[in-house]
């Protein structure tokens, strides 16, 4: 083991401003350009699944039982499940992969590459929140095809829909971020997927018109913010909505801002990452 | 200006264990420092709130003049750590790794490719920078950890345990290689087990127990204040009981081995010329244990006792 000297009393890589500012976006690239090498190189467990069971769901709802439902908000059953089901994905990836990148940093002790570095917190959680986002993007892009497949999706409002599948695609990324740092084994970075995440996404629009509900249940589930993300999403592309588009807009925003402070004191604190 | 210093240092952990009692220490720049200390006594903790992984009760520490609570990026972006167990990926490759790590300390990924080259090869790991690092023994896993601290050219380099588990062909060759890492300008803190390694490799010394420094000094100082060494003498001939010799206590270990303790004033040409005198031919001689084992035995074991 020979030494060239290349560490002679190098002097500090953060020095000025200017510098600091393009430390911090290289380090910030660098930990998204890790989450999508972990995307693409699991991709079994992260691209195929979500395009595995849309395509389930388009068989057995939309072909099969859609049949008989006939139309929704004006439009084919088929058609007016494709946005939910994107949305759907989008929810369950942006989490899963937050939740399980940051958990299993923190589990196999490599998160201390991260938190040894000069990086701040707030752009470590930036990081892996867009490392989520890209996930939830990436398997939303592949349902999308798979979805074209079995129905024709008009574009009514693009910059609306990419507006909201973003923004959802954020709110449960912090979401997983933030269960990741509570979670002390595996088990409890599962419960929230399986009794919290799934009833709402079920509850939330994707498969009915909550028009269609009760009045107590419809009032119900305007507390459900997915309802209104996947209203959101679904007036991009049919123009039809249950629920109020810039409530919708407001309510995703005020989440992302709620989930991101609470991420990022977590991460302050140390919470389940420093002693 | 230090390298590293730190005052009133104190770490009380949830469950009441207090880790560090008020701790003062300097590490001079450039300095190839030892931080000695049985296990529980606080080594880990020290280096984790340096390192910031784990969060300090009280006190301040300050690398090169940055102080960890006001500049705390600045201060990090100055240290390069190599932990006691293995924190990367297990998954990614040793390549991977370095890049990623280099990035996180804000270095261009072209410098940093060329960077992941010279220290992956100049710690025999270039062959087998695309394989998986789950894949790699346990000492090219320590070799990959000190790679990775590396790449953003730290000015501070802390070792916790970097030998640990490593066969002593590959343990002598990171001696070399670190030593040459200090030699360029380098300020090394070193924790280790192995007191043969801290004894040949650092100038000077802290001594950790229960959470309090006990000793601080040059290395040579505090090697010269050792009042006894033990040595093993390895005899030609077989001898049925310990020879009685003046001014040395003998004792016969095996019929062919002899301990002599000998004190700091007492000359070995004396012992030596005894023995002749007796008859008894010596064919080797070793210490019993290494010089800076003694030492720390004894401070350890004092403070056991008198604790």
């Amino acid at each position: 083991m020979a030494n060239s000297g290349a560490a002679s009393a190098a002097p500090p890589v953060v020095s000025t401003e200017s510098s600091l500012h393009a430390a911090r976006w290289i380090g910030f690239t660098t930990i998204i350009i890790r989450e999508y090498s972990r995307i693409v190189r699991i991709w079994g467990q992260t691209l195929v699944p979500s395009a595995v069971t849309a395509i389930l769901y388009f068989v057995i709802f939309g072909s099969l039982i859609g049949r008989r439902v006939g139309q929704m908000g004006g439009f084919d059953y088929m058609q007016y499940i494709a946005p939910g089901l994107i949305m759907m994905s989008v929810i369950t990836n942006s989490y899963g992969n937050t939740v399980s990148s940051f958990f299993g940093a923190k589990f196999g002790k490599h998160i201390e590459e991260l938190l040894v570095s000069p990086l701040p917190n707030w752009i470590i959680l930036s990081g892996y929140a867009a490392g989520g986002v890209l996930r939830g993007l990436m398997v939303g892009a592949v349902v999308t095809i798979v979805s074209l497949i079995f129905a024709r999706l008009p574009v009514q409002h693009l910059a609306l829909a990419i507006a909201a599948v973003l923004i959802t695609s954020l709110v449960f990324s912090l979401g997983g971020f933030i269960n990741a740092v509570f979670g002390k084994n595996f088990d409890q970075i599962n419960w929230i997927p399986a009794f919290v995440l799934t009833p709402l996404t079920y509850f939330g629009g994707v498969f009915y018109s909550v028009s269609m509900l009760p009045p107590w249940a419809r009032a119900l589930s305007h507390v459900n913010p997915i309802l209104h993300m996947v209203n959101a999403f679904r007036y991009g592309f049919l123009g039809v909505s249950d629920v109020s588009v810039a409530g919708a807009f407001a309510i995703m925003l005020a989440l992302v801002v709620v989930m991101f402070l609470v991420a990022l004191n977590l991460m302050n604190r140390g919470v389940g990452i420093r002693d | 200006m230090h390298a590293l210093s730190v005052r009133g240092l104190t770490k009380t952990y949830h469950n009441g264990v207090q880790a560090l009692r008020s701790v003062d220490l300097d590490v001079e720049q450039g300095d190839f420092f030892a931080l000695l200390g049985p296990n529980g006594a606080g080594k880990t903790t020290l280096i984790g709130i340096i390192t910031s992984l784990v969060n300090k009760t009280a006190g301040t520490a300050s690398v090169f003049g940055y102080d960890l609570d006001a500049q705390l990026e600045r201060a990090k972006s100055c240290i390069g750590v190599v932990p006691q167990e293995l924190n990367f990926n297990q998954f990614e490759t040793p390549l991977t790794i370095v890049v990623n790590q280099a990035g996180f300390y804000g270095i261009p990924r072209p410098i940093a490719r060329q960077r992941a080259e010279q220290y992956l090869r100049q710690l025999q790991l270039w062959d087998k920078r695309n394989g998986i690092a789950r894949g790699l023994s346990g000492g090219m896993k320590r070799r990959l950890m000190i790679a990775r601290a590396l790449m953003h050219e730290p000015r501070l380099l802390v070792l916790d345990e970097p030998t640990a588990g490593v066969d002593i062909e590959i343990r002598r060759s990171m001696w070399e290689f670190l030593n040459e890492i200090n030699a360029s300008g380098t300020t090394i803190i070193l924790t280790t087990h192995y007191l043969e390694e801290a004894e040949n490799l650092c100038r000077n010394i802290a001594i950790i127990d229960n959470g309090r420094i006990v000793e601080r000094d040059r290395m040579s100082n505090l090697l010269r204040g050792l009042r006894t060494e033990t040595f093993i003498l390895n005899l030609r001939a077989p001898l049925a009981a310990a020879p009685q010799v003046a001014g040395f206590v003998l004792t016969l270990v095996d019929d062919h081995t002899l301990e002599a303790e000998v004190s700091k004033d007492q000359s070995l040409n004396g012992l030596f010329a005894q023995l002749s005198a007796l008859g008894l031919e010596v064919l080797s001689m070793r210490n019993k244990v290494n010089r800076l084992e003694e030492v720390f035995m004894r401070l350890v074991e004092h403070r056991g006792n008198s604790g």
